[in-house]
């Protein structure tokens, strides 16, 4: 049923509604692409999930089974991969929105005119490809790599420090470097909400500066802080590259076991299992935060 | 600019006085810049030391890496891959785009709230699931890997930014020229196209450059999508194990970086004026 939303006009159905046949035009295409591309795959995914093998067609009827899913609760090392991919997750996003907040505090009080230079510096190394940041750190980070090397150099060292490369620690210490200008946005649109004149107010009540922000300024925040808490702890939960690259067998990450199983195992119904458990648990996070976050309040609508 | 930093940059409200500062706030803000630079600066470096192996100290200028780029067919048949997908999801995600921010903006309907839950959820499935998803399909339905079925994950992942982007502008002007237009005798078509698009273009061109950049750097569905015809980050990333090859591929990275560079600052340039 389409109402038209006409100002002033009637709102209830309006058969000839001349915009019904563009409504179909419009909505076909976009339906469609979601449905073939999205959904289909999720559920293609989901029913290759309780199914033994890829014996026959996909599309063939088959006995559905659970074994999967019980190889996965009688797997521990699974299990922990993704509470440790999750804890990962969270102490990325916690400590990059936390490291954003000054950057976005100094850009909505402090920066001035000049603000949006200063935005567009800081966004730049975000819009370089993600592959090569990483692939900096690696040069970085790596035996002959730039630190060891000028270490080695400066006879501080006399071996490279095999240990700043290949671990948990270097995932997460190149992902909150990837994440930092990202977090600092949602953070700056939740402070452009912050009206200056109650920090005056503050201020006239005799709050400290840190007070003032403490008690006025960081409450009010809030919602930017939760929003870029999300927006990294989403997308890191279930990397893969970054661990593939940086992080050797000890850095791998629940993504890595996932990709495992439909590369080198070649064990796809297995796979999909442990991607239905990782969407799963994505989904229902995110359920949660977006009920703390409440994204109608930081756009303000 | 004591005062002046105290007044907000809108203008809208003006504090009374200076106020106290936190201290440090500045040099934190230089500090974090000079950091995130820092890795990328290394990279423009490497790109012109002649040297192969990459550490410290370095040996002398070069631009052989750059010249032998363009003589590496494999590398620059990558790069053209990339363009391809790019530009091909990035059309097909903001004409997709467009029509669901319209709908979301103008239409009320059935089904709304599940439409626009679709629209956004590539931002939350994790791009492995997704990834392995679409290689479950391909495979059921029979088609074959390919630069395609890598532009199609990628017009679904760019779909939510341009839905977004273009959203965020149709929600912003008055119904009431609409209105006017079609009084006019304008039938609704004609009206979209006349108005409503031309209005939009901005956020068009906008939700453009953001899907091309979204898909030339991805790199976690393609690992899965591409077959034999890779894309850029899926060579780049095959490339890596070769040592000898790292200084040429850094050098492409540096070429590629600036040119989306200048491209985004250009049409940001557009899209203020």
């Amino acid at each position: 049923m389409i109402l038209a939303r006409r100002a002033g006009g009637p709102t209830g159905p309006r058969p000839a509604d001349p915009r019904r046949r563009t409504f179909r035009a419009l909505i076909l295409p976009p339906a469609i692409a979601l449905a073939l591309l999205l959904l289909a795959p999720l559920v293609l995914m989901a029913a290759l999930s309780f199914r033994t093998d890829l014996s026959g067609t996909l599309l063939a009827p088959f006995a559905p089974t659970l074994k999967h899913y019980v190889a996965f609760l009688a797997t521990p090392a699974f299990g922990r991969s993704l509470g440790l991919s999750a804890l990962m997750a969270a102490a990325v996003a916690v400590i990059s929105t936390a490291l954003a907040y000054p950057l976005a505090y100094f850009l909505a009080f402090r920066a001035g005119r000049r603000a949006a230079v200063y935005l567009v510096l800081l966004l730049v190394p975000f819009w370089t490809s993600y592959l090569l940041r990483v692939m900096a750190w690696k040069l970085m980070l790596g035996g002959e790599g730039v630190i060891n090397s000028v270490l080695l150099w400066a006879g501080v060292i006399h071996e490279p420090i095999a240990a700043l490369l290949y671990n948990r620690g270097t995932v997460i210490v190149t992902l909150i470097y990837v994440w930092i200008p990202f977090a600092a946005l949602p953070i700056l649109a939740g402070l452009g909400r912050v009206d200056a004149r109650l920090h005056d107010a503050a201020a006239d009540l005799y709050a400290s500066p840190f007070q003032q922000f403490r008690r006025v300024t960081l409450p009010l925040s809030m919602p930017g802080v939760a929003a870029a808490f999300l927006m990294v702890f989403i997308p890191t939960i279930g990397e893969y590259v970054t661990p593939l690259l940086v992080g050797g067998s000890q850095g791998a990450m629940y993504g890595n076991v996932i990709q495992d199983f439909f590369t080198r195992a070649a064990n796809w119904p297995y796979g999909s299992a442990l991607s239905v458990v990782m969407l799963a648990l994505t989904l229902v996070l995110v359920f949660i935060g977006l009920r703390v976050v409440n994204p109608r309040r930081l756009l303000g609508t | 600019m004591s005062a002046a930093s105290a007044t907000r940059s809108e203008g809208r409200v003006v504090s009374r006085r200076p106020r106290r500062r936190l201290p440090g706030l500045r040099s934190y803000f230089w500090l974090v810049v000079v950091l995130l630079y820092i890795p990328i600066g290394i990279l423009f470096l490497f790109s012109l030391n002649a040297n192969t192996t990459l550490s410290f100290p370095l040996k002398g200028f070069t631009l052989e890496w750059f010249a032998k780029l363009f003589a590496t067919p494999a590398l620059l048949r990558a790069v053209g891959n990339s363009l391809k997908v790019a530009v091909a999801s990035s059309f097909a995600a903001t004409f997709l785009g467009a029509m669901v921010a319209i709908l979301l903006s103008r239409f009320e309907f059935r089904g709304k709230g599940a439409l626009t839950g679709l629209a956004v959820m590539p931002l939350i499935v994790p791009y492995v699931v997704l990834g392995v998803a679409l290689l479950i399909l391909f495979k059921v339905v029979g088609v074959p890997l390919s630069l395609f079925t890598v532009a199609a994950a990628h017009t679904i992942v760019a779909l939510p930014y341009t839905v977004l982007i273009i959203l965020a502008r149709l929600v912003g002007f008055d119904a009431g020229l609409e209105e006017a237009a079609m009084d006019l005798g304008a039938t609704y078509p004609a009206t979209l196209r006349l108005v409503v698009l031309p209005m939009a273009v901005p956020a068009l061109v906008s939700a453009w450059v953001t899907a091309f950049t979204v898909s030339f750097d991805e790199f976690a569905l393609a690992l899965f999508l591409a077959g034999k015809d890779q894309t850029f980050p899926v060579y780049l990333y095959g490339q890596l194990r070769f040592a000898t090859t790292l200084p040429v591929l850094i050098a492409a990275a540096v070429l590629l970086m600036v040119t989306t560079l200048t491209l985004i600052l250009v049409t940001e340039r557009i899209r203020r004026r």
